[in-house]
């Protein structure tokens, strides 16, 4: 076990590294000056240049990279071109919308999942099945910022129950922080809720199948504690693998959705510092981002490990 | 738990019920875009003026929203004869925000801020004829300049421009310490910035005693917020089509106005055929600017003919130099040589202006033969492309600056229009030593640019402001980006 998570570990630093060579190298051939973006139409040559010295981009680029990728294994991430403040500065809030609106995301998709791929393997075939499997294909075909739409419209313009955009910040009240972030919530999650379903659905018909299943109800189990005791927690590692994948989807969605919703996220930060070429801010969010899908994965080799000893043992 | 639980709920259906009722003076405003700081001396973005320009800070002048100068720090100024010095009397008692007196130091500082050799105001160019200031007392500012200009006094009127003090210059970007009606409260990134009532006010104190400028970048999204009355006001509405989903709401008001923005069809004077004035002319004849207008903008923008805007003083309307005559535009091709037309390329920035714009001239340009290809860039790619490497043909794109003929006179800019009489033009009206003069120059220098067509001049680009009926006193045009509440108050 402990030469199994510090293999993991040490591929999990190199790989956050490689990640980080990558985007700043990425950043450095994406064409745009963050000094030509600041400083605008009417800008003089030697103002551009003046910023420049000021931005210390007349250093040569491998002196930026050490010195920014030194200061991130320290923790400090460098300072935004655009804001001139520290990035953890900036990240702190935005943790603290993203943060839970992924959670909440994960938990509608799993809960969502479970109840919609169990009800139907435990249909199967009957017209419950059919219902249940129609509803998840159209979660898979509708995307999730026209889902935004519907929802803005059906549940903030017409029933007033939640607002229509914005993040009113916890200070306000953690029911209101809340509210602000169940329709952001259910835009990203009722999608992969769809896609995780059908996973279930099938992971569960086929455990439904396996020899100890029979064994139970042989052994006098009823039908649902047969499915609830024994089938379902036996589904479970593939579903736990798409939950892992998922997980990227998720970050990726949040720039998408946070845009919808006016939601300060992490997720418009990035979207933001793209466009007005916030250099640092970008390659140090874009890292981050990378290192949690990484560790993220990492859970989920974990959770395996925890599921299925077998793999824990040596056995990869 | 339960109990708690109630109680809280109660508590808080108590707490919003009593902000409703009492008197209203706070106001809520929406803005697309956030600023990347609040410090205008330190970027170009207009939403850096939006929050800030005279709600906090103050220069000598301000531009009032018809466009004239008036007096602001500087109660009153001489000029002298020779217009090469400006003497300001300075405001008495004004104080900034951090409690430090304003006096003529600051003019110094903020000047040779501005002007010095590492300065990175994006607008150094307006503060390049002063040659020093001095401070012959601590109410008093002398200006020299290098030579004669007229619109210095405008120049210093920019949000650019404004008096800072030498100790808060450091932090102005995230803690802006100004003299103005407004003090800053809070700047929640990626939400809103907060102004407060600056209760030590040397003028008239301001009405509201708290606004929030709040970043709603997704059109759909601000146009949901001002219905549900999240915002109070958007007073630069981006999405022209969503208007008249305002117009049959009863509570709203819809104000359309104009910016000093000149949305052009820039060409490459440079390149050929471009070179050639038949043929920008024959461009300007082929394209209908008035459904240019029409389609990008749903109309809400005025056609323009020469670089200049209705709401700035001095317009001469120049719409008929070039009416929509695809004939005309074929004729004189054929007398440029090129009577089958030829093969160009639009770049066009991400604004819908331009986007939207770059379609419906292609299809105009088409029937005369000329083949526009588009090519859509990111911002940051059209300016290092198109606007530092000049390395385009033509480009659509919104001049937001305002007065800015001196772009035309410039040895080195993107479209490479290079004309000694122009220069000469422009010469004599930074030189003109009386207002008629001056007037009379500004027609003179726009008529020359119509004459010519550098670019296609298409239309002034509008300010859409939608806000609750019973908000008075916002601005309805823009001659400088700004977004003045000093004023503002809501009716009873």
């Amino acid at each position: 076990m402990i030469s199994f998570i510090s293999g993991r570990l040490l591929s999990l630093m190199v790989t956050t590294l490689v990640a980080s060579i990558v985007v700043f190298m990425l950043m450095q051939v994406l064409p745009g000056d963050p000094a030509l973006i600041i400083l605008g139409m009417n800008a003089e040559p030697e103002t551009v240049a003046a910023l420049h010295r000021q931005l210390g981009f007349d250093q040569p680029m491998w002196l930026r990279y050490l010195q920014w990728i030194g200061g991130f294994f320290v923790g400090d991430f460098g300072t935004s071109i655009t804001y001139s403040v520290p990035i953890s500065e900036l990240l702190g809030p935005r943790i603290m919308v993203t943060v839970p609106l992924a959670l909440m995301s994960m938990l509608i998709s799993i809960f969502g999942a479970i109840v919609i791929g169990v009800y139907a393997a435990a249909n199967r075939g009957k017209i419950g099945d059919t219902i249940a499997m129609g509803i998840a294909q159209i979660g898979v075909a509708i995307p999730n910022f026209w889902l935004a739409l519907l929802l803005i419209l059906l549940f903030a313009l017409k029933l007033l129950w939640f607002p229509a955009s914005g993040f009113s910040g916890w200070d306000d009240g953690i029911w209101n922080g809340l509210r602000s972030l169940v329709l952001p919530a259910l835009a990203l999650g009722l999608p992969l809720a769809a896609i995780l379903g059908r996973v279930t659905r099938s992971a569960v018909i086929e455990t439904l199948g396996e020899d100890f299943i029979r064994t139970a109800r042989a052994k006098g189990l009823s039908r649902s504690a047969a499915l609830w005791k024994h089938a379902v927690p036996n589904a479970l590692i593939p579903v736990v693998t798409i939950v892992g994948l998922q997980f990227s989807f998720l970050l990726a969605g949040t720039i998408i959705i946070e845009n919808v919703f006016n939601l300060p996220g992490i997720g418009r930060l990035v979207f933001q510092a793209i466009a007005q070429r916030d250099l640092v801010t970008v390659q140090s969010l874009v890292t981050l981002l990378a290192a949690s899908v990484i560790i993220v994965n990492f859970v989920v080799d974990l959770v395996y490990g925890y599921l299925d000893p077998r793999l824990s043992n040596g056995g990869h | 738990m339960r109990s708690a639980l109630k109680w809280g709920l109660a508590a808080g259906l108590i707490a919003m019920s009593m902000g409703t009722a009492s008197a209203k003076d706070t106001l809520t405003i929406g803005q697309t875009l956030e600023p990347p700081g609040l410090d205008p001396t330190a970027g170009a973005a207009a939403p850096i003026r939006y929050i800030t320009y005279t709600n906090l800070y103050e220069g000598l002048v301000r531009v009032m929203q018809d466009g004239s100068v008036q007096p602001l720090l500087a109660e009153s100024w001489t000029v002298s004869d020779d217009q090469k010095t400006y003497t300001f009397t300075l405001r008495q008692g004004v104080k900034f925000h951090d409690g430090s007196s304003f006096d003529c130091s600051n003019v110094k500082f903020s000047y040779e801020r501005a002007v010095a050799p590492d300065s990175t105001n994006a607008q150094k160019g307006l503060f390049e004829p002063i040659e020093k200031t001095e401070c012959p007392d601590a109410a008093t500012a002398v200006v020299t300049l290098k030579r004669p200009t007229s619109n210095f006094l405008f120049n210093m009127a920019w949000g650019d421009a404004v008096m800072m003090s030498p100790d808060s210059v450091a932090d102005n970007k995230t803690n802006p310490v100004g003299t103005g009606p407004f003090k800053f409260k809070e700047w929640v990134k990626g939400d809103k910035v907060v102004l407060e009532k600056n209760p030590d006010y040397w003028g008239t104190a301001a009405k509201l005693s708290q606004v929030t400028f709040k970043f709603i970048s997704d059109p759909s999204a601000a146009a949901a917020a001002i219905q549900a009355g999240d915002v109070d006001a958007f007073t630069s509405f981006q999405a022209p089509e969503l208007v008249n989903r305002f117009q049959n709401d009863a509570n709203l008001q819809v104000e359309i106005g104009s910016t000093s923005g000149k949305v052009v069809l820039a060409l490459n004077n440079a390149r050929k055929p471009f070179d050639d004035v038949r043929v920008r002319q024959a461009l300007a004849h082929a394209i209908d600017r008035k459904s240019v207008a029409e389609g990008t903008y749903s109309g809400f923008g005025a056609p323009i003919g020469s670089h200049y805007t209705p709401i700035e003083p001095g317009y001469v309307d120049l719409n008929d130099a070039y009416a929509y005559d695809p004939a005309k535009a074929k004729e004189l091709l054929q007398a440029a040589g090129v009577p089958d037309g030829f093969e160009m390329t639009i770049q066009l920035p991400p604004p819908t202006y331009a986007r939207r714009g770059g379609e419906i001239i292609a299809a105009m340009l088409a029937e005369v033969g000329i083949r526009a290809n588009l090519v859509p860039l990111e911002f940051p790619q059209w300016l290092e492309q198109v606007f530092r490497g000049s390395d385009f043909d033509a480009t659509i794109i919104n001049h937001a600056e305002a007065r800015d003929l001196d772009i035309y006179a410039r040895d080195k800019y993107y479209f490479n229009y290079q004309n000694p009489e122009y220069k000469a033009l422009y010469k004599a009206f930074t030189e003109a030593s009386s207002e008629e003069q001056q007037m009379d120059l500004l027609g003179q220098l726009q008529r020359k640019l119509s004459a010519d067509e550098p670019n296609v001049f298409l239309y002034a680009f509008p300010k859409i402001g939608v806000w609750n009926k019973k908000v008075k006193g916002l601005w309805v045009n823009m001659p400088v980006p700004a977004d003045d509440v000093t004023q503002a108050y809501w009716e009873e």
